[in-house]
């Protein structure tokens, strides 16, 4: 065990991949010499430790990126490459939709695709829309990719090992402004297995669900919800697909009310998932409807007193928790 | 210099012009040391003035530019007001986008810089859509859109070549080659020493230009967008140039030599000029110094407007996304 940043339990889970198998390669904008320099950044220091053959700094070329990943691990190789910004993987995403997530099904399942792209996410950071842009439900809408978005530095690592030697596509999304967050980080080949969820913090009068850095706001809501008598259980989904339907289901059975929570846009986003999964499967569990708490269906501003407006916050959260218990 | 020798009045108006460009950027420098100023990254156009300002002047108001993330430099050449631009990137309700875009992806419609993405390669394709509408209406007008060394490994910059090229679109491609592309130097992220070699393979010309040297970038600008008036089609302009700031001033260039930096701070675009100027007799010091004391004033009136402005309400956030009727 060790403390680490975020960043750093993600750089600790590339350097255990790719000392432990030499089919690991990384590639993208900036992997290997970039503009930051910076031991919290998830690539620091590789192109030192591994050389430029196994740290490859690319183009600026977002589909030959996704495509250097889909046709090397279609012959063996492990790629994790990064795409910089997360609205930029619109660029790469026919590479990844049309073609990684659909050419082992096209194959009859004679072909596998063992590759792993890492998405820097973040909203609020004052780059404005074409920056930050939160396209999760996309890529969860297209059967074939696995998707997952942590939001520990123990998490960032077992789910980043995990997508690296899972023999399908994964999607890491990391949530930039935790690159700097602290936590114990278990040494070694720490996995944690895709498709898990994991209970926060356990509460019996509502189910708050949410993933990445919207965690922390479902958590500040949760403490403070607990000094009005209101037990919140916070769920952090991790995994996006597949989906810890059991921890979901079970928690809601348990609570009989849901709140949902994404730093997404609300209209089509995943929270809709979530929604929809419980009112089909635990409607008769539920005891006030299903509220769910995101960013506005606005592109992001950049203005501060407008990024702020549109990022939910914890007072939203609060709020939504409250009206499903009856209180105001 | 040859029959193609700009006069008096237009090297003057060039002169100030990138003065402007490198004061209102200067002025960005400053801010941005100071907490709460701006809003985001500046990613400057410090050492690059000569290629905005050399390329404007050889259009028409009505002639149509698509801006990148480095657009500080395209839109004040192009007419854009420094007040606007301030607030603008200072996330102010008075900003050219109501604080909508910050220093990233300033549109300025009034001045016909039209659109301005900061989604490297994004600007061809979107030039490709503003000269076929030029030629559908069966304007004289052009769009010249400005893009990166690092831009052009985009394959969306290849698909708009290729398309501008067999419609005989209206465009010329500016491709700006600072030497850099993020911490990526051009020969770490192309084979190619001349970008403009690249024409060739689309069926357009192309020519590179000492991108420092606002004199011969205008000459080349007149011709390719003559030709492209005429309904000659689109045609390359590679201007050799260099990126003198960080990638954001938060960058610090530990990956730059600084021999390199020092070479071409000599080459400054700004200086040339005026030493050219200065050595034909077409100015005195004196002249200079009252050029920039006039340019100072007007950055110092934007800082002042911009800062006095307030921000945008948060409600307003939600306006804009549709059109209304
Ligand atoms: C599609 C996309 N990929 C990556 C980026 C991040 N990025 C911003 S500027 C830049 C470098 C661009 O280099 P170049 O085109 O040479 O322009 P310069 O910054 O040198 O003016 C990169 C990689 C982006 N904005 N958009
Ligand atoms: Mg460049």
């Amino acid at each position: 065990m060790a403390v680490l940043s975020f960043g750093q339990a993600l750089k600790d889970a590339l350097d255990v991949a790719m000392s432990k198998d030499d089919g690991v390669f990384i590639a993208g904008e900036g992997v290997g010499v970039s503009i930051h320099y910076n031991p919290n950044l998830p690539t620091h220091g590789l192109l030192e430790k591994y050389g430029p053959k196994r740290v490859k700094d690319t183009p600026v070329s977002e589909a030959a990126i996704a495509g250097l990943a889909v046709g090397a691990s279609a012959l063996g190789l492990r790629p994790v490459v990064e795409i910089m910004f997360f609205p930029f993987i619109t660029l790469a995403t026919d590479m990844l939709v049309n073609h990684a997530a659909k050419l082992r099904y096209l194959s009859g399942g004679k072909s596998s695709f063992p590759l792993t792209v890492r998405i820097k996410a973040g909203v609020n950071f004052a780059a404005g829309c074409q920056h930050s842009h939160n396209l999760e439900a996309w890529l969860a809408h297209s059967p074939g990719l696995k998707v997952v978005f942590p939001s520990t530095p123990a998490d960032a690592k077992g789910l980043l090992l995990s997508a690296t030697f899972d023999p399908n596509p994964v999607i890491v999304i990391e949530e930039m402004l935790l690159y700097w967050m602290k936590g114990e980080v278990p040494d070694g080949d720490y996995r944690i297995p895709i498709g898990e969820a994991r209970i926060v913090i356990p509460g019996n009068d509502c189910t708050v669900v949410s993933y990445g850095g919207s965690v922390y706001t479902a958590l500040e809501a949760a403490k403070a919800l607990l000094d009005e008598g209101i037990s919140a259980e916070v769920i952090d989904l991790r995994s996006l697909v597949p989906l810890d339907k059991v921890c979901l289901l079970d928690s809601v059975r348990r609570t009989g009310r849901l709140v949902v929570l994404h730093d997404a846009a609300k209209f089509g986003g995943f929270g809709a998932e979530i929604s929809a999964i419980v009112a089909e499967e635990a409607f008769d569990a539920l005891k006030a409807p299903i509220k769910r708490v995101a960013a506005r269906d606005i592109p992001v501003p950049v203005s501060p007193p407008q990024e702020m407006f549109n990022k939910p916050s914890s007072e939203m959260v609060i709020a939504a928790v409250r009206s499903t218990v009856g209180k105001r | 210099m040859g029959s193609q020798q700009a006069d008096v009045g237009l090297k003057k108006t060039m002169y100030e012009e990138m003065v402007l460009i490198r004061k209102f950027e200067e002025k960005l420098i400053e801010l941005s040391q100071q907490k709460g100023k701006l809003v985001g990254m500046q990613i400057l156009a410090n050492g690059q003035e000569a290629v905005a300002v050399g390329i404007v002047k050889a259009l028409q108001p009505d002639d149509v530019i698509v801006s990148n993330h480095r657009s500080h430099g395209h839109l004040l050449a192009k007419g854009a007001d420094p007040k606007y631009l301030m607030a603008e990137i200072m996330g102010k309700a008075t900003g050219v986008n109501k604080g909508k875009s910050g220093t990233l992806h300033m549109a300025v419609p009034e001045v016909n810089a039209l659109m301005t993405t900061t989604i490297v390669g994004g600007g061809p394709p979107l030039a490709v859509g503003a000269g076929f509408a030029q030629q559908y209406r069966g304007t004289s007008n052009i769009t010249v859109v400005f893009f990166g060394d690092g831009a052009a490994a985009e394959g969306s910059v290849h698909e708009a070549m290729n398309l501008a090229a067999l419609w005989k679109l209206p465009i010329v491609f500016v491709c700006e080659n600072n030497c850099w592309a993020g911490a990526q130097s051009l020969s770490e992220h192309s084979c190619l020493r001349d970008i403009a070699q690249r024409a060739v393979g689309y069926g357009m010309p192309g020519e590179s230009v000492d991108g420092n040297d606002v004199e011969k970038i205008y000459a080349l600008a007149k011709k390719m967008v003559l030709r492209c008036r005429n309904g000659k089609g689109p045609g390359m302009i590679e201007a050799k140039t260099y990126r003198m700031r960080g990638h954001g001033e938060h960058d610090h260039q530990h990956y730059v030599d600084k021999k390199e930096l020092e070479e071409w701070s000599r080459l400054c675009p700004v200086k040339r000029l005026s030493e050219s100027m200065l050595a034909d007799g077409l100015v005195t010091e004196a002249q200079l110094q009252t050029i920039d004391r006039q340019i100072d004033a007007k950055v110092d009136e934007a800082v002042g407007f911009a800062t006095e402005s307030s921000y945008p309400l948060p409600e307003e956030a939600l306006q804009d996304v549709w059109v209304e009727e």
